[in-house]
């Protein structure tokens, strides 16, 4: 945990930039007038009760909910100034550059090392050599390459959970993305691996940027720079952002009332 | 009536359900075996029916109905596999895929004389195959298509949601997540699909009557006709030429198509766990 002692420098570039964004499935309007700045080579946390659409929103950054029938958004977000919205903007190129990570650790029935290299083999990489040096850094990365290294032949769906989820990190990071999103990654693994994966954000956070859903508020506390609080205050009313600040100040002296209610709440 | 009482009717008559159930598959079983057993030899299996009463072997029979059944999967097999990937993964879900669907089901449950009626039809004279492993092969897979490709689909809809997901966030398209994850996920139960529709094909006997002709024939190639086991069973049955052998002939086709059970069973079972 000594690795992420320098707090992001409040200079520090904008990676995605939102603005103004409505999201609605169907006649379900889910989120509302959301805008928020998410800072370069930071972990940004994103909490709030179930149901307040943070999932939702996270999903937005790679467009993966284009794939559910009927969603749709309203308003910007853009990558680097880039408008994702855009119509130039192909989404298979996107989640190329935004990788993502589940709740439920998602191993493809293959191999291990066929997990990690299916990403660079969809770009196109196919030398034997070029590939072994990718899952092999890719793992390393994801602490999880000592573990593994005798066994890559093997299917990835043997390993334990906690492993299962460092190799999806492996598998996306062996594509090179920019941003890592994390959707609750560690709600269905056990304590020992949650702490593996923590450690790992710190290290990773030096080259990419991480956005993560936790509902685990001690864990947005732990790992993450900046927080946002999420929160649908009327069932059926679209979910809004309360609030958005340094982790630091949004745990310890939070502006609005409703976030300091969420939090004392559940620390009790 | 106390609802004890209720309850012992209600499992006694589930009790006798399940055993008049095991009772039928046994007789049936257990009468060809004792009847068949005698006639099964190496000799049986490998040798040609010889003379008036079709004494001797049935292998051109056993051939006949394996080369039909290979010759009609590799028929259907892309065509279901293709169909069904359209079906699960890129049709508009609405009315239309609904029809398609229902016209599979209906496909399914022809009575096979009307598909053999068909074939006959179509395939052997306005065709002009004639009485061929092709033409029964053709008949027989529209008896199969529709299974394979229910089977197909399911298989690939059985795929978690989240596996795709995975796929499509690391950049795949929809055709590279189908190609490379999809459809290996769902390949050994599209193999079990089309295995059980294999056992289907080998103890079909209405549809291979009207195509396959009934000439005791060794085929080489697929304009050759011949006579599948069902055919010299119900042959050798109905015209009481050799009652024995007819029995011996059931039983080789029942363990052909058990066989077909077990290895499907055995296949999916084994690719459960990658």
């Amino acid at each position: 945990m000594a690795l992420r002692a320098t707090p992001v420098p409040d200079n520090a570039p904008n990676k995605i930039t939102v603005k103004e964004l409505d999201f609605f499935y169907g006649d379900f309007h889910a989120l509302t007038d959301i805008t928020v700045d998410i800072k370069e080579k930071a972990v940004t946390a994103f909490i709030g009760p179930s149901g307040c659409g943070k999932s939702t929103f996270l999903r937005c950054f790679n467009r993966m909910n284009d794939l559910i029938p009927g969603a749709r958004a309203e308003g910007l977000v853009s990558l680097d100034g880039q408008d994702i919205f855009e119509t130039g903007v192909d989404p298979v190129d996107l989640r190329r550059r935004i990788g993502m990570i589940f709740q439920q650790p998602n191993p493809f029935p293959m191999s291990i090392y066929d997990n990690v290299a299916f990403g660079p083999r969809l770009q196109g990489v196919s030398k034997k050599a070029e590939l072994d040096e990718i899952v092999q850094h890719s793992l390393e990365r994801a602490n999880l390459w000592k573990e593994v290294k005798d066994i890559l032949g093997r299917g990835g769906l043997t390993l334990s959970g906690g492993q299962q989820q460092r190799l999806c990190i492996a598998r996306v990071l062996a594509v090179e993305p920019e941003v890592m999103l994390m959707d609750e990654p560690c709600s269905a693994i056990d304590p020992t691996s949650v702490q593996k994966i923590e450690d790992l954000m710190a290290e990773l956070k030096d080259r990419i940027t991480i956005i993560i859903v936790t509902h685990n508020m001690q864990q947005a506390a732990r790992v993450s720079d900046f927080t946002a609080f999420f929160l649908q205050e009327v069932a059926g009313d679209p979910a809004i952002l309360v609030e958005y600040d340094r982790t630091s100040n949004l745990f310890t002296s939070p502006k609005d009332r409703r976030t300091e209610d969420y939090i004392t709440g559940r620390f009790g | 009536m106390s609802k004890r009482i209720t309850n012992a009717i209600a499992l006694g008559m589930l009790w006798i359900a399940a055993l008049i159930t095991v009772a039928v598959l046994g007789t049936v079983i257990g009468y060809v075996v004792i009847n068949g057993i005698g006639e099964l030899s190496p000799r049986f299996i490998f040798t040609w029916p010889e003379g008036v009463a079709a004494e001797g072997g049935v292998w051109p029979t056993i051939v006949s109905t394996l080369y039909v059944t290979a010759l009609a999967m590799v028929i259907i097999t892309p065509i279901a596999i293709l169909a069904a990937v359209y079906l699960a993964e890129y049709a508009v879900q609405g009315r239309l895929v609904g029809t398609i669907r229902f016209a599979a089901d209906s496909l399914a449950s022809v009575p096979s004389i009307v598909m053999g009626l068909f074939g006959l039809a179509l395939f052997v004279e306005a065709a002009g195959i004639g009485f061929s492993m092709l033409s029964a092969a053709l008949a027989l897979s529209f008896l199969m298509l529709p299974i394979v490709m229910r089977t197909t689909e399911e298989a690939i809809r059985a795929v978690p949601k989240y596996i795709r997901w995975g796929s499509y966030g690391l950049g795949a398209t929809k055709w590279q997540t189908v190609s490379r994850i999809v459809l290996p996920a769902a390949m050994p139960r599209i193999i079990t699909g089309i295995i059980l529709s294999t056992g289907r094909a080998v103890g079909e006997t209405a549809v291979v009557i009207y195509t396959m002709g009934q000439a005791i024939n060794l085929p080489v190639s697929p304009l050759d006709s011949g006579r599948p086991m069902t055919v010299h069973l119900y042959l050798l049955a109905m015209e009481g030429i050799n009652l024995p052998a007819a029995y011996g002939t059931a039983l080789l086709l029942m363990i052909l198509i058990l066989g077909f059970n077990l290895g499907a069973r055995f296949f999916l079972r084994r690719n459960r766990k990658v």
